[in-house]
């Protein structure tokens, strides 16, 4: 995830940019077809964006559509040529900056959710220990024998990160996160 | 388009390729066979709607196929085979895609059953070709195929033009399925919006109406929007008094004789562009792009103007530059509606805009193309001058290479209409403009077709006057010969102590003899006072022509915005010394490109 912040697109941006790089989180919806998430993911590194986490599944299967979910970082400037460059791939019907909208509805962010596999192996206080904490973060134990768990937990990215961080010390062996997930509050759609 | 009883019917997947490019309104395509596309050979050679135009390599059936779109206004379209076919199509998709082209290219592909294989003539088309078209398809199901053509067509010349891929399988291509015809729905997540939005048309109107500094520039879009666009956009000179610039890509869309015309802006535009370019205080943009060519060093570029642009890409709006107002829609359509609201609104007092210029009057008088004259040597600028005195009267197109050469067709040579100017702007591709003078021949049979070329670029396509001998297209390959390749000389000059490396040619071919083997004609000419005469039996002979002009070996493109400058930090012919070019680019400017 190479890290270009300034603008791309001439060669004589040599001026250091003095916006600050903000990270979003954009809805893409894309007819799903063969290639789509090529073409999304041959954007950025072509234009050198970054992808922060990407999420993709099919959302709408009749009509054949699938949501991408992209967390970027970038200048303001560069998150609105992103969202622009999207929008020109013929398969994409609608470019959505979650965290732009969050803000035009007075809030801080979009609502955003993570789900992650966590095995964790030990025996004796490590492993009570795990199974507390676990308890404590909401995870739920969808396998284990008498020396490992796998927890699955589900929030936002930050309480994740912080019980990957704990589970450490007590024997992590294992992680799969899902990437972000989200949708703005409120009664409206996309 | 549509024929009633061809509606739904059973055919081959090669008979339904050449269905839905006469369905399409295709005459001529270019192309190559192998392989993976002998089916739709096999189809091609049954018919005689639609003419083949066999070039030497593929690269070559992509810059034809640019000529004849950028010529003609429609689609390009060329046929290549798997593999090293379609990697060779790259260069041309990719400049197609720089410069706007409607491209269609059709590839054939190894059967479905193979790909992924690693079979013999197998490439990953789709894969290679992505980031170099508009939209590409692989066609694995033959009932997809004529739907996957129609629409390659609508999206390759809709909204902004581009080069668009179909990679047919080679089983799909013998496989029967049923046709369909192109007025079946478009898909629904490709909606190019034409129409600008009123009330930015009206803030726009608002600022130009108070400007007392404007200026038009405007670009290829202009010439993309057809012909109606260039005329609206003489309409809406006319009606403000405006000066008047444009890109390269944009040439011929405002008269050259148009008494509003300053030449055109950028590196190696004119004095008086680039001046009323820095000095504006409104600045309105008609589908140009705001390229690095033309706005030199971007924090000092025009800095005290309001910027309106049109485009209908909204990735081009604020894309390098920040603009007050940006009209996202077609540019014919966005003039219209700029030309109908202006005689409804705005007061046209063009006194206001005298001491404009006047202003302007005393940078034209710079005289910034100037050059000095030369009775022994032939000067390229006095070349490309005698080229245009000589010809201008005839029903003339031009194209080019890239280098030294291409700039000064383009300061020198003066294009009265759209449609007439081809040449390599984005992706600056040497061996363009023979096979693109080749596909305009093709398109315009009775017309004089000049590829205005250099030593060095003309070699990298020169096969094409094979294919320009057996169709009888009898374009004219003006070369300027320099031996040098002259623009990386010199950039040599200005950014590397004048050490010449590798941009000489010390051996060249005998271009006169070169014709000759083709079965063209060659010309050698050398001397100011037997150009004219030359030129004249170069117009006269009917067939293809190599003229090898010998020209000053030395002489450089000026004016020049160098690397990293402002629009106001000019190096004019006069100023030129040895040392003023070996110290026009800092430090900070040699890594730039």
């Amino acid at each position: 995830m190479n890290a270009q912040l300034q603008p791309t697109g001439s060669a004589y941006f040599i001026a250091k940019e003095t916006e600050k790089p903000e990270i979003h989180t954009l809805s893409v919806l894309v007819d799903n077809e063969p290639g789509v998430l090529a073409r999304v993911i041959g954007l950025f590194s072509g234009r050198g964006y970054n992808i922060e986490s990407l999420t993709v599944s099919e959302t709408e299967h009749e009509q054949r559509l699938s949501r991408i979910t992209i967390v970027t970082s970038g200048t303001p400037h560069v998150l609105e040529q992103i969202k622009h460059q999207l929008e020109r791939i013929v398969p994409v019907h609608r470019v959505v900056d979650l965290t732009v909208r969050a803000h035009e509805l007075g809030q801080e962010r979009p609502l955003e959710r993570e789900l992650a596999l966590i095995k964790v192996a030990g025996t004796g206080t490590e492993r009570v220990e795990a199974l507390r904490l676990a308890d404590a973060f909401r995870a739920h134990v969808v396998d284990a024998n008498t020396e490992h768990f796998i927890f699955q937990i589900t929030g936002k990215g930050s309480k994740i990160d912080q019980f990957i961080a704990i589970m450490r010390p007590l024997g992590l062996v294992e992680i799969c996160r899902t990437g972000v997930a989200a949708m703005n509050r409120g009664q409206q759609g996309m | 388009m549509s024929n009633g009883q061809n509606e739904r019917r059973e055919m081959t997947g090669a008979e339904m390729v050449v269905q839905a490019l006469k369905d399409n309104g295709v005459e001529h395509i270019f192309g190559y066979p192998g392989g993976a596309v002998l089916p739709i050979y096999d189809e091609l050679f049954q018919q005689d709607d639609i003419e083949h135009i066999l070039v030497r390599h593929e690269q070559g059936a992509g810059h034809a196929a640019e000529g004849y779109a950028r010529s003609t206004g429609k689609a390009g379209v060329m046929l290549v085979t798997s593999g090293p076919g379609a990697t060779n199509a790259v260069t041309p998709l990719q400049d197609a895609l720089m410069d706007s082209i409607p491209l269609v290219c059709l590839t054939g592909q190894v059967p479905t059953s193979l790909i992924g294989s690693d079979g013999f003539q197998e490439c990953d088309t789709v894969g290679i070709t992505r980031p170099c078209t508009k939209h590409n398809w692989l066609v694995k199901d033959v009932n997809e195929l004529a739907r996957t053509i129609h629409e390659a067509f609508h999206v390759a010349t809709t909204g902004r033009p581009g080069p668009v891929v179909v990679d047919i399988p080679k089983d799909v291509q013998f496989a029967r399925g049923t046709y369909v015809s192109p007025q079946a729905a478009p898909r629904t997540s490709y909606k190019p919006k034409l129409q600008g939005d009123l009330d930015k048309i009206k803030a726009a109107v608002e600022l130009m109406a108070g400007a007392k500094k404007p200026i038009l520039y405007t670009g290829g879009g202009v010439v993309n929007s057809g012909p109606e666009a260039s005329h609206l956009l003489r309409e809406l000179v006319d009606l403000t008094g405006f000066p008047i610039t444009s890109t390269l890509m944009g040439l011929g869309s405002y008269p050259a004789s148009g008494k509003n015309w300053l030449g055109m802006l950028g590196m190696h535009g004119t004095y008086e562009a680039n001046m009323a370019m820095h000095d504006c205080d409104v600045m309105v943009c008609i589908g140009a792009r705001f390229d690095d060519r033309i706005t030199g060093r971007l924090n000092a570029f025009s800095p005290n103007s309001k910027k309106i642009h049109i485009d209908v890409d909204p990735s081009s709006i604020n894309k390098n530059v920040r603009v007050d107002v940006g009209i996202l829609g077609d540019c014919g359509r966005v003039l219209e509606d700029m030309v109908r609201l202006w005689r409804a609104t705005a007061k046209a007092d063009k006194k206001t805009l005298y001491p404009w210029w006047e202003q302007i009057a005393r940078w034209r008088a710079r005289d910034s193309l100037a050059y000095k004259p030369n009775p022994d040597v032939i000067m390229p600028q006095y070349a490309i001058e005698r080229l245009y005195q000589l010809t201008k009267d005839k029903d003339t197109y031009i194209t080019t290479e890239v280098g030294q050469h291409q700039m000064w067709a383009a300061q020198h040579f003066h294009f009265d209409k759209p449609n007439r100017w081809m040449t390599s702007g984005g992706l600056g591709t040497m061996g363009y403009g023979l096979p693109a003078a080749l596909g305009v021949q093709i398109a315009h049979r009775d017309a004089l077709v000049i590829d205005i070329a250099g030593d060095a670029s003309v070699q990298m396509t020169i096969q094409e006057m094979s294919a320009a001998v057996q169709y009888d297209a009898p374009i004219k390959i003006f070369i300027l010969n320099n031996q040098y390749m002259g623009m990386v000389r010199q950039w040599q000059q200005l950014l590397h102590g004048n050490r010449l490396s590798h941009s000489y040619t010390e051996a060249m071919p005998d271009f006169v003899k070169l014709a000759e083997a083709y079965g063209g004609h060659g010309i050698r000419c050398e001397k100011p006072g037997e150009l004219d005469d030359a030129i004249k039996e170069m117009i006269t002979v009917k067939k293809p022509v190599i003229f090898d002009c010998r020209v000053a070996t030395l002489a450089n493109c000026f004016p020049m915005i160098p690397s990293g400058k402002a629009h106001n930090e000019m190096l004019l012919p006069d100023e030129a010394t040895d040392e003023a070019v070996a110290n026009a680019i800092d430090a900070k400017g040699r890594e730039l490109v």
